[in-house]
């Protein structure tokens, strides 16, 4: 670790040294889910819940052009750091284990590591680098945030789903395959197009902002196109990193949270009520709420840190959430979302 | 203003219905007065902590039925009552408050889920019509009035089929059918316990999954917890392991599983907490809902302590009207309640059961429970927790393997599981089965069934390595992999140094001392709620060797001292412990030191997370403690509190350097010890009944000759029944001998002489360094034959000749200096005619501690931990003979859960709780006492049926049937009681014994119901009477009519009915009984 830390572990995935930033996440189901979530690229993971493989991993298979079970086409962390391994798995849906899973697509995994110890050294001192290393086979620390993960991780091509009334330009900067099947639950035709793709000129009846990994600042390129999105009265909606570049777009700033949020238990609420939602959350980065303009306001906001969860705009159908209402992994409390999103065409074209 | 608020308790302990509701409750009142309410709690269990000093603001020590919290609402005119804090009982108990108009009529409010919401997931067919609407799926069910219509429902669907009775405890009254046969058969039973029934189809060998759902009044809901049955479906909740979070459910079916329990308990209406229970198909992804418990269940107990979350204190705060936001997260105190708990560790829940201790008992699992207890394991593999869950339950297993057990017929035992299933899947594995094939015979996930082959392969490799080199052979890494996979030194020296000449006790010290030159140590690990995301601020701790780092660091400064609790409820040791053990934690934080608890059953308020300032969730075996006392350096262990787990674990302790506080481990061992016992008493002139330590069958022939019949047999081997007996003829010696025991020199008996119609009397008291600072004598209402545990206490004596009491007084004095004594202990004696024998002697707290405390108000352990903590107390100047009222214990049964059981009392304790009522006389408090623990006042249409015994017990049963007879009771009687009554001038109606063919039988009477209370006396041991008076008194059971087999007791209770009655008992609050 960048703080000189070694742990020692055994390896149940590709023997390949990797490097990263170290998160933990402490949802306690749904890894094919998270190894998938392309938000997760350039990350290594390190789930709470010690016990991890035990229900193996589904064959790869489509429907409708979209994977059953996998929220992208591979594994998107550099590496798994977990506490117990279970090589035997169980499950009527899974064709293969966790560890030959990983070693299909190339990606270490750990047993053996106190991540409990691991955990509370990042909550203390904060996400930090890390590395795996087997035997001589070095590898530099390498900071993600110093990339651009999204063209990393985003479509190259343009992709049309679905065949239903409202048209939804979707941007994928990094897009989880649920997002897709939410939305294809409603009445509509997805347009799929890459991060940079300008929609400025595309007809379209609602504008979806999807997650992605990294830093949004360096999403300048997608945040100008948003910026012009805000200035018509077309819906829009964000999760996660678009909820980020939505902020941006509006003129709000975001920071780096310490540790980030990962998992499926983080509760948020609407500010000045009592109602409450439990979240599937990923993210590093959040939005700095006092800096949102005054035609916008806090949609949600987390129960524990009194972070930003949300935002909408006071007059217009824009609105985004830090969380995923998506789920895949986790709580699908709050996919009448998707419908809000929806009902927001619909009335615009009535 | 402030408000008013009733909660009503569970009562006393029994199969179903444990010390859950004592934590549930518990927390509720503490939640309630946190708000400032004014809260009074009606609940007869004595021995529980809700019911101590200071925590509720008025205690009723009174039955828990409709009548009663009818005449408390008059009196107390209360806003609000809770119903959810104590079990079925108290719901039922609402439910009839709020049926008979009492609630309305009051205007008292019932706080939180609303009663018809209840009503609504307690009538299974309402329940499965409203779960349609919502689009849920449920077991195809058919609710059904009587057998026919049941015969009808079971065809309809297709056998097999699952019947269960509405409105009961724990699934009483259910079971599976195959055929027509068998469905007569349940239904006929069921029918006692419900007048509704449910055909059910059968989802036998699905998965069994639960979530603990709570929702606030503004519809906020979440999931504290899943959890996932090991034993698949068929196999009661209550029967099976259960582990915590789920462990082969995919984030779909979690997910799925999750909304649907939100969904149901929206639609239901629930404010507070919910219980739902699935089927879950192991080949598809199809589901039934199959239970919901729309309140605090024995699950929500358990998923409280799992994951840290103080479910009964957020609901009882969610009653009151807050929403989930509003409540903060007491582990935390930074986050909010309004989360998911997230776990980072793995717990096990284990069911105890004490099968053996019931004469005829069927030890099948099924649909309806029979465990009396349970442990909690808490690890960071399955295989850590579930090893460590074994040893927890406390019937000298050692962990998955290395046990001396043996199946007799194991595929019979893994299709049809019983109490020893576990055990035999390790025999299975010993004999070469697949994980396939086991898979097959027991459908228990073949996840599960992997990890524990992982644990039977390292026993092997242990073996392998002991048959090298013994323990040199041991390398570091396998020694660290086998602690990794929950192996205790205990079983690794039996496994690695099988060969060695050591006693066990050496070899596993040779393993720990291995062990730690090794540097092998386990780590201590928090539960936190939120998996290490934010820093807690409680310590509630577990031992795991999965792990490099302690979560916590220890402050060593000699101010901790360590409190051992009572490990698993069992017959013999129960919730009366855990009240001892809190009362000892809260007279040490008192005191300003640091208590810190090692305990390990989740149905306790000792392992709440705020009750001591360290809890460690772990085992209490000398390993563990040992690794406790090394990382805190304790002023010392208080081993006194926690019945005889802790007691039994003080001369090693001692003997490895902890500090015992209080009576010394050498005493301790001189009371245990029964040569060393006798010894002492012998040369202090005290009296004991002579006994024999014997290995050959003649000498225990030649002891009965000596001492003179009956005498009472203690068997160390056991084969069949019950450990203990009394035999009164050499047929019934050589009997016993030959089916139920082994003699030999390895297995000893204790044969010991029997004196009939002596009185039990027991002393208990506090004392430092041998002199006695406070006392309290109570007396048996039954002769010595009949358990302690089983017997009904009257305190004070009531029937004593001062002489006796004198005596008493000597003898306990004489022991308490002879041994030293510092802290509690408690003497058993039998008196006849002022003569005096000791039976028993315990340097430790006894079950009628919190009896006698709450009674005279004098806290003994609060005394006594003073004591142990070295501070000097006074001698307690009050005689509390003179008190001016009287308190009797009676104990509850749970033979009705016990198939095929005979209720019949005996030298082996059999009751699975106790209940206390106060009283301004003895009848009072004995009747009342009597009403908590299931009884009921005979109503005068229906009649008693009498089945005398031999001719003492008529002659002592004489006064009275008169007595019913004069109050206008129908008196049944069988052949000679009838005669023996119509000689006395007591008209009774004739009724035929079972084996006789004359009508009308006594079995006609009871299914026919024609009375309300069987005396049924067991006359002697031959096998007509036996089977006989079996028959009798299994069918009162089966048939719920309350039976009493004990001719004193009967008697007094009779007396209690005709000269109290229930209108007689006067609805007095504790604090109205002034000493």
């Amino acid at each position: 670790m960048e703080d000189g830390t070694i742990l020692e572990g055994f390896s149940f995935g590709c023997d390949r040294s990797v490097s990263g930033e170290l998160v933990f996440y402490t949802a306690m189901t749904g890894y094919p889910e998270s190894l998938t979530d392309p938000s997760y690229e350039g990350q290594i993971l390190v789930p709470t819940y010690p016990m991890i493989g035990n229900y193996g991993v589904p064959d790869e298979c489509e429907d409708g052009g979209i994977s059953r079970f996998f929220e992208s086409p591979r594994i998107h962390c550099a590496g798994l750091v977990i506490s117990d391994y279970s090589d035997h798995y169980s499950h009527w849906d899974s064709r293969r284990s966790l560890g030959t899973w990983l070693k299909e697509e190339g990606v270490p995994g750990l047993y053996g590591i106190d991540t409990r110890a691991l955990t509370r050294k990042l909550r203390e001192q904060g996400s930090m680098l890390g590395k795996i290393r087997f035997g001589e086979e070095d590898v530099p620390f390498y900071n993600p945030d110093d990339d651009n993960l999204v063209s990393r991780v985003s479509t190259a091509g343009v992709r049309v789903y679905g065949k239903g009334r409202y048209k939804v330009l979707l941007v994928d900067c990094g897009m989880k395959n649920n997002i897709l099947r939410c939305l294809l639950r409603h009445d509509v035709t997805v347009k799929r197009v890459p991060w940079d793709y300008d929609f400025s000129r595309e007809d379209y009846d609602g504008l979806f902002l999807s997650n992605g990994p990294g830093d949004p600042a360096r999403c300048g390129v997608t945040i100008g196109h948003i910026r012009q999105a805000l200035r018509e009265d077309r819906p829009i909606m964000g999760i996660c990193l678009g909820h980020q570049l939505l902020s941006l777009a509006a003129g709000a700033k975001t920071y780096k949270l310490k540790y980030g949020h990962r998992g499926h238990n983080q509760p948020v609420v609407i500010p000045g009520t009592h109602r409450c939602y439990i979240t599937s959350q990923n993210h590093g980065f959040a939005v700095d709420e006092k800096t949102l303009p005054p035609d916008w306001e806090p949609m949600f906001t987390n129960i524990n840190d009194g972070t930003n969860e949300g935002i909408r705009h006071r007059s217009k159908p824009f609105f985004s959430t830090q969380f995923h209402p998506e789920a895949s992994g986790g709580p699908v409390d709050t996919e009448n979302l998707f419908q809000k999103f929806v009902d927001n065409m619909a009335q615009r074209n009535r | 203003m402030q408000k008013k608020i009733l909660i009503l308790g569970s009562g006393a302990l029994q199969i179903g219905q444990s010390g859950e509701f004592d934590y549930s409750g518990s927390q509720a009142l503490k939640a309630l007065r946190e708000e400032g309410c004014h809260t009074i709690l009606l609940n007869p269990n004595v021995a529980t902590v809700q019911t101590s000093e200071g925590v509720a603001d008025t205690t009723y020590f009174l039955p828990v039925t409709a009548e009663f919290a009818r005449k408390i609402i008059d009196r107390e005119r209360p806003d609000g009552i809770l119903l959810t804090f104590g079990g079925q009982t108290a719901l039922n108990c609402g439910v009839e408050l709020y049926r008979s108009g009492v609630l309305a009529q009051y205007g008292v409010e019932v706080l939180g889920t609303p009663v018809e919401a209840v009503i609504q997931t307690e009538d299974r067919e309402l329940f499965a019509d409203m779960m349609h609407r919502i689009g849920v799926k449920t077991a195809r069910s058919i609710a059904v009035t009587s057998p026919e219509e049941a015969l009808d429902a079971a065809r309809a669907i297709g056998y097999p089929v699952i019947v269960r009775a509405a409105y009961t405890l724990g699934g009483l009254g259910s079971g599976f059918c195959g055929n027509d046969e068998d469905l007569r058969r349940l239904a006929a039973s069921a029918f006692d316990y419900s007048p509704q029934i449910l055909v059910e189809e059968s989802l036998k060998g699905w998965k069994e999954i639960e979530y603990e759902v709570v929702r606030d009044r503004y519809d906020n809901c979440i999931t504290v917890c899943n959890m996932e049955n090991f034993d698949p479906l068929g196999i009661h909740t209550g029967e099976s392991i259960v582990v915590a979070p789920s462990q082969t459910l995919s984030d779909h079916e979690y997910h799925r599983l999750r909304e649907i329990a939100i969904r149901i308990v929206r639609t239901v209406g629930i404010v507070g907490e919910c219980n739902v229970q699935y089927a879950l198909d192991p080949d598809s992804d199809d589901y039934r809902v199959i239970e919901v418990n729309a309140r605090l269940s024995r699950s929500s107990a358990l998923a409280s302590k799992a994951t840290g979350y103080p479910l009964a204190a957020v609901a009882a705060k969610l009653s009151l009207g807050y929403g989930l936001d509003e409540i903060s997260n007491a582990v935390t105190r930074v986050t909010s309640a309004c989360f998911e708990p997230a776990l980072d560790y793995v717990v096990c829940k284990i069911p105890r059961w004490d099968l053996g201790k019931f004469e005829g008992v069927s030890k099948q699992l099924g649909s309806s429970m029979k465990s009396v207890g349970e442990v909690m394991a808490i690890g960071r593999s399955f295989e850590e927790a579930i090893q460590k869950g074994l040893r927890m339950v406390g019937q000298g297993m050692h962990g998955f393997v290395a046990n001396s057990l043996t199946i007799p017929d194991l595929d019979q035992e893994l299709e049809h599981p019983s109490d020893k299933r576990i055990h035999a899947i390790a025999a299975a594995f010993e004999k070469g089965y697949s994980v396939e094939r086991i898979h097959r015979q027991t459908r228990i996930d073949k996840w599960f069934l992997y990890r524990l082959e992982n644990i039977y392969r390292m026993e092997k490799q242990l073996a392998e390595a002991g048959r090298q080199a013994a323990a040199a052979g041991l390398s570091r890494d396998v020694l660290l992999r086998a602690k990794k996979l929950g192996f205790s030194d205990y079983q690794i020296g039996k496994i690695v140094l099988r060969d060695s000449p050591l006693a066990p006790h050496d070899k596993q010290m040779a393993i720990r001392r291995l062990r730690l030159s090794l540097g092998i140590r386990p780590v201590v690990k928090q539960i936190d709620t939120l998996a290490g995301e934010y820093p807690a601020r409680t310590n509630y701790l577990y031992l795991t060797y999965n792990g490099d780092e302690n979560d916590v660091a220890f402050e060593q400064d000699g101010r901790s001292v360590v409190v051992l609790g009572g490990g698993a409820y069992r017959i013999g040791s129960s919730v009366e412990f855990d009240w001892c053990s809190v009362a000892a934690v809260k007279k040490i934080q008192e005191t300003g030191l640091r208590a810190v608890m090692i305990n390990y059953n989740p149905e306790t308020v000792s392992t709440d997370y705020d009750v001591c300032d360290r809890l460690f969730f772990d085992e209490l075996s000398l390993e563990r403690v040992l690794d406790i006392a090394d990382m805190e350096q304790p002023r010392g262990v208080i081993v006194s509190t926690g019945g005889q787990i802790p007691n039994n674990l003080a001369p090693w302790l001692d003997r490895c350097g902890v500090h015992i506080l209080g009576t010394s481990a050498a005493s301790i061992d001189r009371a245990e010890d029964r040569q060393k016992f006798s010894q002492m008493c012998d040369r202090l002139g005290i009296d004991q009944p002579r006994w024999k330590e014997l290995t050959r069958e003649e000498d225990i022939f030649a002891f009965a000759d000596e001492v003179g019949l009956p005498i009472m047999i203690r068997p160390s081997y056991v084969l069949s029944g019950a450990a203990m007996r009394v035999v009164s003829s050499r047929d019934e010696l050589a009997d016993a001998l030959k089916k139920a025991a082994v003699v030999s020199r390895e297995h000893p008996v204790v044969a010991t002489e029997f004196l009939q119609k002596a009185k039990e009397v027991e002393i208990d008291a506090v004392a430092q360094d041998g002199e006695i600072r406070c006392y309290a004598i109570s007396e048996h209402i039954e002769y010595a034959g009949v358990h302690s545990g089983d017997a009904t206490v009257v305190f004070p004596a009531q029937k004593l000749y001062y002489e006796t009491i004198r005596r008493i007084k000597r003898i306990s004095r004489q022991i308490a200096r002879e041994l030293n004594i510092s802290g509690p202990f408690n003497i058993q004696f039998l008196a006849r005619d002022n003569q005096l024998r000791v039976i028993e002697c315990n340097l430790r707290a006894s079950r009628s501690f919190p009896f006698v405390s709450k009674i005279t108000r004098l806290n003994f352990i609060a005394l006594a931990t003073e004591i142990m903590l070295g501070h000097k107390v006074e001698t307690y100047g009050k005689n509390f003979a003179d008190i001016d009222y009287v308190g009797v214990k009676c104990s509850q049964f749970s033979f009705a859960r016990l198939l095929k059981a005979d209720p019949v009392l005996g030298v082996d304790m059999a009751s699975t709780g106790e209940a206390a009522c106060l009283g301004d006389n003895y009848y009072e408090a004995l009747l009342g006492a009597m009403l908590s623990v299931g009884h009921r006042i005979p109503s005068k249409e229906k009649g008693v049926l009498i089945s005398s015994g031999p001719i003492w017990s008529k002659v002592d049963l004489l006064d009275a049937c008169r007595l019913l007879y004069e109050s206008g009771y129908k008196l049944y009687a069988t052949g000679g009681t009838a005669q023996f009554l119509q000689e006395h001038g007591i008209a009774t109606e004739v009724v035929h014994w079972p084996d006789s063919a004359k009508r009308p039988g006594v079995l006609d009477c009871l299914s026919g119901r024609k009375v309300d209370l069987v005396i049924n006396i067991p006359k002697n041991n031959t096998p007509r009477e036996l089977e006989n008076g079996y028959k009798i008194r299994r069918m009162a059971v089966d048939h719920n009519i309350p039976l009493i087999t004990n001719a004193r007791l009967a008697s007094a209770y009779i007396q209690a009915v005709c000269r109290i009655g229930a209108d007689g008992l006067s609805i007095k609050s504790w604090n109205e009984y002034s000493i």
